[in-house]
């Protein structure tokens, strides 16, 4: 067993694992995060996305042991003082999902895309940016929409 | 995935020891090609060394007449590196169009060449710039670097630890890459310096990534698409799966070899 330390939303976390647990499963099986989700468990479909120190990245292919000391934060996250972040807000007012199996790793993707290129997306961008996340519903079209208004919403 | 064993050495030569140490231990750099084959079990290391901590392997850096990449570097940040898109463009493009944004964020350039997956890029990259990879023991040239599917030169406990790149004028990447999983298909890299033309391919090879001399020496008249018209490549050596034919990738490095010329010489 290794033990293994960072922070997780703000808060100091501590667990003893074998070396070989991903972060993906210490986040849902030891602090019971389960917003983030494993679809494919082969880095292809984005469901498992949470930002390690900030960046977006695939916890199904990172070790637990590889982020000590680092700062992730998940879907749990986002929320403060009881109120939607401005993303989540814009994928529940623009029905930014259908089964909703997606929409943690594609929120989680959503603010990385502003991270990087702003508040002001075009369609074409969000679509290229998405490219490491998939709805199996097929529901693209009003969660491009929702990131779109979602990002101009996080401007304000 | 198999268990193992857990280290993080802060200095190469802490790594490097390690190692030496448990022969069965593999190196960890962004682990987007090593922790999938783990998952899978076709991959059973006794010891993972995870490089993330060392010192010193992270960076784009101008130096004289070259550009130098720490070999924990990122794909994200190769692509985006300002120095690079103003000296060597052609090289910037090429990690981004690996993988996925996600995968791009934590992906290197040393483990992607030190895995040389036959359809990854930045061999391609590396053998058409003829790039020099620099380890902890010696320099190794691209051309005698990659020596097969998934074989390279490197030995028992040799790492990484920059790659340098000597700036060509023209340089380009063309990629035909594969819908599902990003990686390509056939991916062509040019490049022109003085009098050294090269025209590296990737994902076409059965044997992993080689240079097209037969191109290589229609362009030294004239570095131009026009130069290679209408000339082809044998499919023997060409792999052949699900995905494509030999004859279709034989087809692909042509085509892909005249876009990335009309980049390179836009």
């Amino acid at each position: 067993m290794a033990k293994v330390s960072m922070t997780v939303n703000g808060k100091a976390v501590t667990g003893d694992v074998e070396p070989r647990t991903l972060l993906v499963q210490f986040l849902r099986e030891n602090l019971r995060l389960t917003g983030t989700h494993v679809g494919c468990d082969t880095s292809q479909c984005g469901a498992c996305v949470v930002h390690i120190d900030g960046v977006a990245a695939k916890s199904c292919t990172a070790l637990a042991v590889q982020c000590e000391g680092q700062s992730i934060t998940t879907i749990e996250g986002l929320a403060s003082d009881g109120k939607l972040h401005p993303m989540q807000e814009a994928f529940r007012e623009r029905h930014g999902l259908q089964c909703g199996y997606c929409t943690p790793g594609m929120i989680m993707a959503a603010l990385d895309i502003v991270r990087r290129r702003g508040n002001e997306l075009d369609e074409h961008t969000i679509r290229d940016q998405l490219d490491g996340n998939i709805c199996r519903c097929t529901g693209y079209h009003n969660i491009v929409k929702a990131i779109e208004a979602g990002a101009r919403a996080m401007a304000k | 995935m198999y268990n193992f064993t857990f280290h993080r050495p802060t200095t190469v030569r802490q790594a490097a020891g390690l190692l030496a140490r448990n022969p069965e231990g593999k190196l960890l750099a962004g682990g987007h090609s090593l922790l999938p084959v783990m998952k899978q079990r076709l991959a059973q290391p006794s010891a993972l060394v995870d490089l993330s901590q060392v010192e010193g392997l992270t960076g784009v850096e101008l130096k004289g007449r070259s550009v130098v990449i720490g070999a924990m570097t990122r794909h994200a940040d190769v692509a985006n590196s300002e120095i690079l898109k103003e000296v060597l463009p052609g090289l910037a493009s090429t990690p981004g169009s690996i993988g996925d944004p996600q995968v791009r964020n934590r992906g290197t350039l040393g483990g992607s060449i030190a895995n040389n997956d036959p359809n990854a890029d930045y061999p391609a990259a590396c053998l058409g710039l003829g790039a020099t990879i620099i380890t902890n023991k010696r320099r190794i040239a691209a051309d005698d670097f990659f020596q097969g599917m998934f074989t390279t030169a490197l030995e028992e406990g040799e790492i990484i630890v920059k790659v340098s790149f000597p700036i060509a004028k023209k340089a380009a990447y063309e990629k035909f890459k594969h819908p599902a999983s990003g990686f390509a298909l056939v991916g062509v890299f040019v490049s022109k310096r003085g009098p050294d033309i090269r025209v590296a391919v990737t994902g076409a090879g059965s044997n992993g990534v080689f240079r097209v001399k037969s191109f290589e020496e229609a362009l030294a008249k004239r570095f131009s698409p026009k130069s290679i018209e209408g000339l082809t490549i044998p499919t023997s050596g060409m792999n052949s799966d699900i995905h494509a034919t030999p004859e279709y990738r034989a087809h692909l490095v042509g085509v892909l070899a005249r876009r990335a010329l009309a980049k390179a010489t836009a």
